[in-house]
């Protein structure tokens, strides 16, 4: 308990890292996410295609080797920006195929009724999207989208192994200076665990506000 | 998702048709821009890429390969199998049993692996345990994948018609037989899409060998790149193999969800 409280003032730097590139990850994750998936269902071949290309790959190829690659890899073609900014940008790309499969499946639950009713209408394609299919299919993926995020989060603990001190690298050397390993390693997932905890009730509270009761 | 816009006519053809195009010119000059960016650097040098066509560093790659299918092949046994007991226990209607079970799955779901990994590694010899190198890749990988195994088999018990245990119960068979013989088979059936995603999100789990030093793909081609210098080339190859890898096991789960939706 003693080594957890000496060295508060690192686990909490850390503990701000995990927060800040998180948060920042997931805004860009989510609004990718989005356009990710209306170019899915778009009615141009050539932005499906990519669209499909670029969820595939996200999905089968793990994080990790994406962070390896992108920060020690492709400084050598030049691609060399701050380790922060980095890390968060392949985070942002890699969840952000997460969070259009999530959004996507719920455009799929929106009724035939509702997109053939805009439509009829007289609506066009952008319109159909935007103001009837996107906001109900929204408010259907909120605990998804959720999960996505708690993932999102459980994975800037990877930005540990290409040299980010974060909350799991902080608890880390914490541990490897003082040899506490119980206190230390059950403070940072007790904190993990509760930032999780954060998401899924933020998100339980969010879906009941929008949810659409039928 | 053609129920979104109608059966375009000439107009939109003309229009669909000037947007793909200029999409594609996009992609293409974002493409480029890439593949300029890569040959102003030499990476494209066919000398920085000669050494892929040769066998020795593909069978370098390919014991790594071996390395991740069986950290992967461990974890997913022993997770399935924990997971169908946790998800049993979840269901169960003895309560210590169900808040236990349930206590594990929340708890092992909102833990992020490396931190398991980083006990495994440096928290467990300190108190005596030293397990061999491929325990500490597949035991934080079994503790986090059967929470999730355990979902996705609970999940599938749930969507089982109620009739089915109701008939079996009543031609006589004990709760235990029910589970056994009716309802466990026909929810694995039903969930073998999910099963497979999961292999896949498990094998992407496995290139944290990377930071165990255990022999696994990702570890591999670090070790690879450090010695032959082609960082940019070792890694894009690795990719490559992972999307490969893991790309067909996503074919299989999405053929299997289709069928499962036919009721094939």
């Amino acid at each position: 308990m003693q080594a957890l409280l000496d060295n508060l003032a690192p686990l909490l730097q850390g503990l701000l890292t995990t927060l800040w590139m998180a948060a920042l990850s997931a805004v860009g994750a989510l609004v990718l996410g989005v356009v990710v998936t209306a170019m899915r269902v778009s009615p141009i071949p050539v932005l499906r295609g990519v669209a499909f290309a670029y969820v595939q790959l996200f999905l089968n190829v793990p994080l990790l080797a994406l962070l390896v690659l992108f920060v020690f890899a492709l400084p050598d073609a030049g691609l060399l920006m701050p380790l922060p900014a980095t890390a968060v940008v392949v985070l942002v790309i890699y969840e952000a195929a997460y969070v259009a499969e999530a959004v996507r499946s719920g455009v799929n639950t929106v009724a035939l009724g509702q997109a053939e009713a805009a439509r009829a209408l007289g609506l066009t394609f952008r319109q159909t999207l935007g103001s009837v299919i996107l906001p109900q299919a929204l408010r259907a993926v909120v605990q998804p989208v959720g999960n996505v995020l708690i993932a999102l989060v459980m994975n800037t603990s990877l930005f540990a192994a290409v040299g980010i001190v974060e909350l799991a690298a902080a608890a880390n050397k914490t541990n490897l200076v003082h040899a506490q390993p119980i206190p230390i390693f059950v403070g940072a997932g007790l904190t993990y665990m509760a930032l999780a905890l954060l998401i899924g009730l933020g998100a339980g509270w969010l879906e009941r506000r929008v949810a659409i009761v039928r | 998702m053609t129920v979104l816009y109608d059966a375009p006519g000439p107009r939109t053809r003309r229009r669909i048709m000037i947007w793909s195009v200029v999409s594609g010119l996009v992609l293409a000059g974002v493409l480029g821009l890439g593949v300029w960016q890569f040959v102003a650097h030499g990476q494209l040098a066919a000398a920085r890429w000669a050494p892929f066509t040769q066998w020795p560093i593909w069978e370098y790659l390919l014991v790594g390969l071996l390395g991740t299918l069986e950290a992967a092949a461990y974890v997913a046994v022993l997770s399935a199998v924990a997971g169908v007991f946790l998800a049993l226990g979840r269901l169960s209607r003895v309560r210590p049993v169900r808040w236990l079970a349930t206590g594990y799955i929340e708890i092992a779901r909102t833990l992020p692996v490396l931190l398991m990994i980083y006990v495994t590694l440096f928290a467990l010899p300190g108190v005596g345990v030293n397990l061999p190198l491929l325990w500490k890749l597949v035991l934080p990988l079994t503790v986090a994948n059967a929470a999730a195994f355990a979902e996705i088999f609970r999940a599938g018990i749930l969507s089982l018609p109620s009739g089915q245990s109701e008939a079996a119960l009543s031609l006589g068979l004990t709760g235990a037989q029910t589970m056994r013989f009716v309802v466990l088979p026909q929810a694995v059936r039903h969930v073998t899409p999910s099963l497979v995603s999961q292999l896949v999100s498990l094998v992407k789990d496995t290139s944290l060998g990377y930071v165990v030093a255990f022999t696994e793909l990702l570890y591999r081609a670090q070790v690879l790149s450090a010695y032959n210098h082609l960082l940019v080339q070792t890694f894009l190859v690795v990719t490559f193999i992972y999307l490969v890898c893991n790309g067909s096991l996503s074919v299989m789960a999405h053929r299997l969800r289709r069928r499962e939706k036919q009721g094939g």
